[in-house]
This record gives C-alpha cells, structure tokens and sequence, in this order.
C-alpha cells in the first residue's frame, strides 16, 4: 500500500521558492523523495531542469548537500561521491543521482551504465519529461512517436520511446522502480525501499511538462494520473529480478480496467497531429507492453 | 630512510601516487599510461594502499569519479594520456573552475587522426588553457618529486596539476629513481583537509549557475559572479609561481632535491645561444650542448619544468643577453608555431627591449626520434640567423621525411 499523504514526515528538504516552471511535475515528487530519503542524502545532476529548481548562487531552495556535474557524467559524479565519502570514513549519507532523460537515455547512458555495472552504491534516478525540455523542448530518445518538439516541429517524432528500463534491467540490478509524480505515495514508499538496499538502485520518474506536452498548468496532477490509467506509464518494482505491480497499475490489474490512451493523447497539443491509425499503434504498443508487464507480474 | 630501485616511469608515478597516501582512484587505461593504473590495482588488492579503485568505463567518467570525490574531500589520483586526455576535456575546465586539487600524471602522446601510440606533447599542450597547472618531467626522478609536489602545491592553492612526462621515452624507460620513506613523504604532504564541510546540518548547492552581476547571499553579502570566480582561478595562478618556489626548497631541505628554480638550467651561465625545450628533450639538448661547447659555442640549455603557470619573469631574465633561442618543441598551434615559442616571445616582449632571434623547431611528433644531428642542425640554423641571414617566417620541421 501507498504511504497515505497524512502520513509522509512533516520536513521540507524544498523551500518555497523554487525557479522551476509554473505546474512542473518534478518538484512535487522531489518533496517526496527527500521526505523519504533524509537529511543525511548528498545529490548530484547535470545541467538540466532539476539545476533551474535548485535556484542561482548564493541562494538555493534545497536544504540538502548538492552537486552539480557535467552532462554526460552524473553517475561518475555519484560514483566520485560515494567513493570520496567510503575513502573519508563517512559512510552515513545516501548518494542520489538525478538527471533527465536526455542526461541519462542519451548522454548519460555510458557512465550510468558503467557504474551500474560496478554495483556502485547510489540511486540513480531518470526523471524523464520526454525531451530536453531545459533547453526548449527538443527531441530525445525518451520522446514518444506522434509527438511535435521543437526539433520535429512539422513532421511529429517517428521512432518510438527507447525501453531504457529495460536497459537498466540488464544491468542485474538489486532495485529497479517506476514511479510517476502524480503518486506521491508510491514514490515516497519505492525511495524508502531503496534506501535501505545496497548497490545500484534505478528508478524511472515520468514527470508531465505542461509547456513542453501542452497541457494547462493546472492539469500536471491530472495528465500523470491519466498516463497510469491508460498504461502508457506502468507502475511496478523489480527486487532481484522480480516484478511487482504497485499502487494504481496493480488496482488496475486487478479490476482489469484500463482507459484508452486517446484520453491523454488528446489533451496534450504535442500529439495534435496524430492520426486515428497512430493512435491506433499507440493502443497496439501500450496494450502489448501491459500484457507483458501483466504476464511477468503473473496476472 | 629511503631506497633507490630501478623503475620505469609509470611505476614511479605510481608507486608517487601511493606515497602521496591518494584515497580515491578512478582510471582508464590507454598506451602508454596503462601500467600505472595496473600498479595501482596491485597495491590497492594487495592492501598496500586503502584506497577506493573505481575501475571507470572511460576517462570522461574517471574525471567525473575525481571531480565529485575531492568535493567531498579525498585526495585523488587518475591519470592519463593523448585521446582520452582529450575526452576529458570539458571536464578539465569543470575540475579548474571547482578549484580542485586533484594532481594526474599526462604520459604524453601524439593524438590521432591518423592514429599513434607514441611521444609528443600536442595533447597536454593543447589543455593549456583549461585553468590546470601543468608540471613537465625531465627524468623519472622528477616524475616521483614532482607528483609529490605537485599534491602539496595543488591542495595549497586548490588549483589541479596535470604531471607531463614523455610516453615511452619515459614511461616505459627504467631509470635509478631515489625513493623517499613514507615517513619523509608524510612530513611533507599532510592529509589533504577540506576548505569546508560537507554535513547535514549545513547543507551547501556547489557550483550552481552564476550570473553575470554579484548577487546578495541570505545575510545581504555580495557573493562573487560568474567573473569574479574565473578571476580567483587567475589570480591563484598569478600567486603560485612563489608558492611553487618556497615548496620546491622545501622539497629539497627534506629529500635534497631542490625545485626552487621553475627551469632546468644547463650550462646557460655565459652562453650566448639557448636551446629551450621541455620533458626529457631538455636532456638530449644538454648531450647536444656538449657537442657545441666542443665547437667553440658558448650553447646551453632551459628547460621549462612549470609551463602553467607561465614562469614568464624568470625565463626573460635567464635568457638576457642570449643573442639566439632554438625553441624545440614536440607540439605545434596549427596556423601559427609552437606554444612554447609564442610564450618565450611574450615573455621577452614583456621584458621591455629583449630582442635575440627568436627560431622554432617542431620535432619529435608521433615518436620520431629526436637525433642530436636535428638538435645541431638547429643550433646551426639559429646561428646563422644570429649572424644576419634572414629569419624563417613558419617554425622549421626537422626529421618529418616526407
């Protein structure tokens, strides 16, 4: 069961104040993410959304030790920091690594790779908007098919989302999660779990972007909620390779009741352009990734 | 008391890294450095030295592991060459601008294309302007001083230091080295201490964006902008030239080895011709500059041992009274001439009046060897310029072939 919001820690690690764009998924499960993982929690991330959040010198919303770090390298960084702190003798801060898909599907995937198979002891978190949205909604490998960026501005991304979970799989993970900001419960209790795992934890975060999808701010809630209930974004852990549903993706599992994906394409203006046939293979891919997921989690 | 073993110079600046008590060590190999992270492993899985090894995935990652471990305070080490000196390259900068005092001996390598395994120093000349001081070995000797040096200064200043010394020709070149007791290191290179803390309680954002204007921290104090940081990179360098001095004496009241002097200097007293060079060119110059003095020319030789920060006052002032310079370099600025050449001009021009002819002779790339008859052939060429022929527009190359 999710953590029920009355009972989440009452600390604030994020200050009011934060420079992140108006409806922003990303900070609402930061909060939750820092609740659970504690003071004691050192964090390092690329240039990136999470760098505008965390405020200009000299002052920073962020009421934890942070790090910034070059594009490519932010679980160099992690593994630099978790190693530094072994070799000082303090073994008592968690390593957390953020970046988005762009600093972890594309440029990152070399170091986090690296470092993932090293076993380094850090989470390493993808929260993933779906396209390089710090620098004005340019196509990435995370952007789904169908979807207008300002690099596929008239003819909409053809080549479907990179599986990158499964990439990380791979890696033979002790720990590996999905979450999505709408469900702050879940994420809180998966970065609880985490903490107290060794090694290298992966946890995907499908954070919505209201000026990068199109979407009114007032919706950020509303459009990761949706994501869920069509499956487009899939709620589940993996402990040492097996799969667990969490939260709403396992309440839908078990009703068997899942929303067409039309109802959050169609409100999004990135997918305006797509056709009644690549909706219908939007359908086609969902469906057939859920019953993947259904069938590995045994429903 | 210490030994001497005969090593080459990568177990040197390995067995440096291990006297020099490093904690973290992130390393990827390539030729010709590959032997010291392999040396390292061995002291690191025998527990000679309690170090965490990072066995990184490339060099850009072995930075990264560095960067981020001496944020929070451990003394690091990697080390590198050609390539993937190159594929650090933004990462470079990052570790300047963090003001970390990270120290990497650079086994110099040709870069590719076309590909080379061997010597010349276009790769860690082409880093000159990244912020990172840059110390240049003439023997392996000074490989293991200058490493040890090199943390002591770099953790005075919080500025990095990349340790230069010719691939193969040194690297894979065994040498008598003097090796110090751990004791006699200790004393002189104490644990590397942190400038600020890193707990729960105090929770800092390092290396955030900056802008262009200072701004007013929470107490209402102005905090530096984006210049002011690069300009308290500039201004540690302008300061490390006394540094590097009073250490280097320091240096050799303990070991007997003294680096007060930023120059190799041979046989430069009276001479009225100089070879200027650095790395182990600086030795075949003085083998040279026998065969000279032999001849009658009063010849000898300066060798740069720190070329960042540029010891500019100290090079003018060797060299006054000097009516030709043969700068002899195994790099070039394509479009122009060596670097080297362009900094001893400077430096001259800075001085006010010096005007000796001035050559540049790039030699030595991709490991062609360096033959005393090019070092003479250019000693002769400067002379003639000396005594009035008219001056070479481009650098000359010697021993290119086709």
């Amino acid at each position: 069961m999710s953590t029920a919001i009355l009972d989440l820690p009452e600390e604030e690690y994020i200050m009011p104040g934060t420079r992140t764009c108006a409806g922003c998924g990303l900070p609402i499960a930061y909060r939750y993410i820092l609740k659970a993982l504690g003071p004691k929690t050192i964090m390092t991330h690329p240039a990136c959304c999470l760098t505008i959040l965390h405020g200009i010198y000299p002052k920073t919303p962020i009421a934890i030790n942070a790090v910034n770090n070059t594009f490519a390298s932010t679980a160099a960084s992690a593994t630099g920091l978790a190693a530094g702190l072994k070799a000082t003798g303090r073994n008592d801060f968690t390593v957390l690594a953020m970046a988005g898909d762009g600093g972890t599907f594309d440029m990152g995937i070399q170091a986090l790779s690296g470092a993932a198979e090293r076993g380094t002891d850090i989470i390493y978190v993808c929260y993933d908007n779906e396209a390089y949205m710090n620098t004005g909604v340019q196509r990435s490998s995370a952007t789904p098919s169908g979807a207008m960026t300002t690099t596929t501005p008239f003819i909409p991304k053809e080549q479907p989302k990179k599986d990158f979970v499964q990439i990380m799989e791979a890696h033979h993970l002790p720990y590996l999660a999905t979450a999505c900001s709408a469900y702050p419960g879940d994420v809180y209790n998966k970065f609880l779990k985490a903490r107290e795992i060794k090694g290298t934890r992966f946890i995907h975060l499908a954070v919505p972007c209201p000026p990068g999808w199109g979407f009114p701010t007032k919706d950020t809630v509303k459009l990761g909620r949706l994501s869920v209930e069509t499956g487009v974004v899939v709620l589940y852990e993996v402990v040492r390779g097996a799969l667990q549903l969490t939260g709403k993706s396992l309440s839908m599992a078990r009703s068997g009741r899942k929303k067409p994906v039309e109802d959050y394409l169609k409100i999004q203006g990135r997918f305006k352009k797509m056709t009644a046939e690549q909706i219908a293979d939007f359908q086609r891919q969902v469906d057939e990734r859920w019953e993947q997921l259904m069938a590995r989690a045994e429903f | 008391m210490g030994q001497t073993l005969i090593l080459t110079g990568n177990q040197t600046a390995a067995l440096a890294a291990k006297l020099c008590r490093v904690q973290v060590i992130a390393a990827y190999p390539i030729t010709p450095q590959s032997k010291i992270p392999e040396v390292l492993s061995e002291y690191v899985e025998k527990g000679e030295l309690p170090a965490e090894f990072v066995r990184v995935e490339s060099e850009h990652s072995a930075m990264g592991v560095c960067i981020s471990a001496s944020m929070v305070g451990a003394r690091v080490f990697t080390a590198t060459a050609a390539n993937g000196l190159a594929y650090m390259h933004e990462q470079l900068h990052w570790a300047a601008g963090a003001r970390l005092p990270i120290v990497m001996p650079v086994t110099n390598r040709g870069l590719g294309a076309p590909w080379t395994i061997l010597n010349d120093m276009q790769d860690s000349i082409a880093q000159r302007d990244t912020g990172w001081m840059q110390f240049y070995c003439l023997n392996n000797q000074e490989i293991l001083d200058q490493t040890i040096l090199a943390y002591r200064t770099a953790e005075a200043l919080l500025v990095p230091i990349m340790v230069c010394f010719d691939g193969f020709r040194l690297s894979h070149t065994m040498m008598p080295v003097e090796i110090p007791s751990q004791d006699e290191v200790d004393a002189f290179l104490p644990p590397y201490r942190l400038p600020y803390t890193i707990d729960a309680q105090n929770p800092v954002n390092i290396n955030p964006v900056v802008m262009t204007d200072p701004l007013p921290d929470p107490a209402g104090e102005l905090a530096p902008s984006y210049m002011g940081f690069r300009r308290r990179l500039q201004e540690a360098h302008e300061s490390a030239l006394p540094v590097i001095a009073r250490l280097g004496r320091e240096f050799g009241e303990i070991f007997g080895r003294s680096y007060e002097d930023s120059l190799y200097r041979y046989r430069n007293e009276d001479a009225d011709f100089l070879f200027l060079t650095m790395g182990s060119l600086s030795s075949e110059a003085s083998d040279t500059v026998d065969i000279l003095r032999d001849e009658g020319v009063r010849a000898g030789v300066i060798g740069l041992r720190v070329f960042r920060p540029f010891p500019a006052h100290q090079l003018a002032s060797a060299v006054s009274g000097v009516k030709g310079i043969a700068v002899v370099e195994k790099a070039i600025s394509y479009g122009y001439e060596g670097a080297l050449a362009t900094e001893l001009k400077a430096a001259l021009f800075s001085a006010n009046g010096l005007r000796p002819v001035v050559t540049n002779y790039v030699v030595g790339l991709g490991g062609k060897d360096v033959k005393p008859t090019d070092l003479l052939e250019a000693a002769r060429d400067t002379l003639t310029q000396v005594d009035g022929a008219s001056r070479h527009e481009h650098p000359k190359w010697l021993g290119s072939g086709v």
